[in-house]
This record gives C-alpha cells, sequence and structure tokens, in this order.
C-alpha cells in the first residue's frame, strides 16, 4: 500500500468575518477618539453627582494640584481658523515684556500654540518650550503664580484677563486635587472673579448618589 | 502565502471554462495591522469626558458693600462650618448678632446620616415635590424632555419660599479642596436652591472655640 501522503498545502481559514469586525472596529474607535491631552500633574478631582459634561471647546482650565501647584491650559478656539493660544501667547509676552519675534521665534510660538496645559512663571515659558528632556521638563513646571508681585496683578490674573480678551466666550473650569487646600483653590477663584466670571466648572468625577426621605 | 491562484495554461485548445472557487487573497498582514491600530485606539481613547458641577458665585463688589447685601431671613439660614475633618462639621442656624450671640451650634458630619438627613428633613417640601416630578418623568406618566425637566425642578427650587438658605464656610485655611465640593454636591443631592460658599467671620471663629469637640 502506499503511503499516505500529508498534503504540502496549508489550511486556509476564512478571514473575511473577523476582517469585517476589525474594519468596523477600527472606523469606531477612529471616529470616536479624542485625544487625552497629556496634563501637567496627577489631578484626583473629587466625585460628585452631577453628570453635566464638560464643554470640548472654549474652555480655559485651572489646575489645581495636592501640592497647591497651579497649571493653566486654554484651547486654540471652536476650529482649525481660530489660534487664540498663539494670540494669548504673544500678547502675554507683550504684558511681561519678553521680545518674540513671530518670524524668528516662530518655532517657540508654534510650540506654545500646539501645547496643553502648563504652570510657570512667564519669564521661563521660552525656556521650558525649548526644553526636550522630558524630565527636566516636568522640573521645570513649579506652578502660576499666584500673589501679585511688584504693584502688578497676578500673572494668573493676566492668563485669565488675556485669554478672555481673546476668546469672549471661554468659559472657565478648575480641575482641583481632592486634596489641595481650599484656601488655594478660593484664590484661584478670586482671581477668576476680579475677571468678571462668575460662573465656574468644577471638573469632578461622577459618583452616584441616591437620597431618600424616611 | 500570497497566492492568487492563477489560471492553468495548459488547455490552449480548450473552452475556457469559469473558475469555481474564488481566488484567495491572503489578509494576514491586514489583520495584523487592524489589530494594532485597534488597540491603539482602544487604549488612547478617551470615552468619559470629564464631567463638572457649575456653581455660580456672588460678584466681588457686593459682598464688600454692606448696603448691598441681601438681607436673608434668619429662620431659614443655616451655616455650615467645615473643618479639616471630614468627621466634624459644625452647623448653626440664622446669625450671630445682638438678639443672639451665642447660637447653638450642632456638631455633625459629611455622611448619610448627619449632614444628609439634617438638610433633607429642612428641604423637605421642595425635596417631595422633585423627587415625584422625577419619578412621574420615570415611569412614564409625564412625558418631557430632560431641558423641560430640569427647568421645571429648577422652578420648584425658587418657588420654595420655606427652604433652607446655607452658608458654607470653612474654618481654617486647612480645610480641604474635597470637603468643600462634597458639601456643593450635598446641596445637589438634598435638592437645595440656595446655598452659597463665603467666608468666615471672627465672630464665628470665636463660637467655634466653645463649640462641642
Amino acid at each position: 500500500m502506499p503511503k499516505i501522503k500529508v498534503q504540502a498545502k496549508s489550511p486556509h481559514i476564512d478571514m473575511t468575518p473577523m476582517v469585517d469586525l476589525f474594519s468596523l472596529l477600527l472606523t469606531f474607535f477612529m471616529l470616536t477618539t479624542s485625544f487625552r491631552p497629556q496634563e501637567a500633574a496627577v489631578i484626583d478631582s473629587p466625585s460628585s453627582i452631577s453628570e453635566k459634561q464638560a464643554p470640548d471647546k472654549n474652555l480655559m482650565t485651572i489646575y489645581v494640584d495636592s501640592a497647591d501647584n497651579v497649571f493653566f491650559n486654554v484651547d486654540n478656539g471652536a476650529d482649525s481658523s481660530t489660534h487664540f493660544r498663539k494670540e494669548i501667547f504673544l500678547e502675554m509676552a507683550k504684558q511681561f515684556s519678553i521680545n518674540l519675534d513671530v518670524k524668528r521665534d516662530a518655532k517657540l510660538i508654534d510650540k506654545f500654540t500646539k501645547g496643553a496645559s502648563f504652570g510657570m512663571p512667564f519669564k521661563d515659558i521660552p525656556k521650558w518650550l525649548l526644553t526636550e528632556e522630558p524630565k527636566e521638563k516636568e522640573k521645570m513646571q513649579t506652578g502660576i503664580p499666584l500673589d501679585s508681585a511688584n504693584g502688578r496683578a497676578s500673572e494668573l490674573w493676566y492668563w485669565v484677563r488675556i485669554s478672555r480678551q481673546k476668546n469672549p466666550n471661554a468659559e472657565v473650569a478648575i480641575k482641583g486635587d481632592g486634596g489641595a487646600n481650599y484656601k488655594t483653590v478660593k484664590k484661584v477663584m478670586d482671581i477668576v472673579l476680579d475677571n468678571e466670571v462668575q460662573k465656574f466648572n468644577l471638573i469632578t468625577n461622577l459618583q452616584k448618589e441616591e437620597a431618600k426621605l424616611n | 502565502m500570497g497566492e492568487i491562484i492563477q489560471e492553468e495554461k495548459s488547455k490552449k485548445g480548450g473552452k475556457r471554462r469559469a473558475k469555481k472557487h474564488s481566488p484567495h487573497l491572503d489578509m494576514t498582514p491586514m489583520v495584523d495591522l487592524m489589530c494594532l491600530l485597534i488597540t491603539f485606539f482602544m487604549l488612547t481613547t478617551a470615552f468619559s469626558k470629564p464631567k463638572v458641577m457649575e456653581i455660580t458665585m456672588p460678584k466681588k463688589d457686593t459682598l464688600q458693600k454692606p448696603e448691598s447685601q441681601i438681607k436673608v431671613p434668619k429662620d431659614r439660614t443655616y451655616n455650615i462650618i467645615l473643618t479639616q475633618n471630614d468627621k466634624v462639621v459644625y452647623l448653626y442656624q440664622g446669625s450671630i448678632d445682638k438678639d443672639t450671640p451665642n447660637p447653638p451650634v450642632i456638631k455633625t458630619d459629611l455622611s448619610k446620616d448627619g449632614l444628609r438627613k439634617f438638610l433633607l428633613e429642612k428641604n423637605k417640601t421642595a425635596f417631595k415635590q422633585i423627587a415625584e416630578l422625577k419619578e412621574k418623568v420615570l415611569k412614564g406618566q409625564l412625558k418631557m424632555a430632560d431641558s423641560t425637566l430640569n427647568r421645571k425642578i429648577k422652578e420648584i427650587k425658587k418657588n420654595d419660599k420655606k427652604g433652607p438658605i446655607i452658608l458654607i464656610k470653612a474654618a481654617d485655611d486647612k480645610v480641604k479642596y474635597r470637603s468643600i465640593v462634597d458639601v456643593i454636591d450635598e446641596m445637589a443631592i438634598c435638592d437645595i436652591g440656595s446655598y452659597a460658599v463665603v467666608d468666615i467671620s471672627k465672630e464665628e471663629k470665636k463660637l467655634l472655640e466653645s463649640a462641642p469637640k
């Protein structure tokens, strides 16, 4: 009897359904994805029952971390035709008499425009933007000064004021760490109140709670 | 791998027959790539958008001018004074003035049976109305959009002339932000319409010294 020959052909598995499913999932994730901006500090926000979603656009966020350092972030506006960050940055540089040339410092300005949250005195920002080493960059995040100095309002005041000037629709959100001192958050709120903003969005985690009358 | 079965060209003369089986395309590289991309998007996706709690603060200058201060009825006003310890929250009714220099201070805590029980008891009427309305909507007896429901709830809160007015204060600089958010959240849970976060006064600090520990 002849030996049974093992077939040389590899077995074919029909992968069409799998590919179909994968394409579906891929499309879904690609469309729903919104990239989480990198935050300057780890912030564990307290929980509340509020189910209101934070606005997507036209938002300036003030972060307060557990060590009471303050960070700031403002977005570029509703669509790609607005470049609020750039305008705010240039105006801030003017206010703090740092010479920025739109052509010469294009790289710097571009880096700021594309960046996210930051927290340092304004004079340190150019150096921070040009630093590449992530660890060193992190070290430079010392928080935005909240106290007024040399007879001028605090730096955070300027950030909020100029952001409001450039983008009057910008709302204020405060993302505070649960462990931050209320004193610092209060200071931040006072600075924002000084800019005629009365509505605050406190960013919280959703946690359902039920209350019942006995 | 990667084979498309080609037509045999041996039978030159014969009629061309349509092939019975469809050509096999090797999809493995494509599947590999898709797997990778899906994993990437799944991990980077931020599904839960941050939730926010809205709070409106009074203008600063209205607080500083005494003549523009809003008069609040004493019997409806309750002061909540937070300390750095969540388990200790002081509460007193009315205000400190000539008639009541030493209002009694209650010690409670930030829990279901502490502050919430107290607030619910004081805010019974509004809370009941809102709960009934919500239940009706939930059961389908009343049909309305979320925005209408929210507006109605706001109206109930506004029209409630007996509900408590809560003033939230922090006893000292060491009070954590979490406690403040918890108390504001408690206001939302108990459907309390009028509350404000204000600074503590000297008189109140003095009052706390003699408060139960």
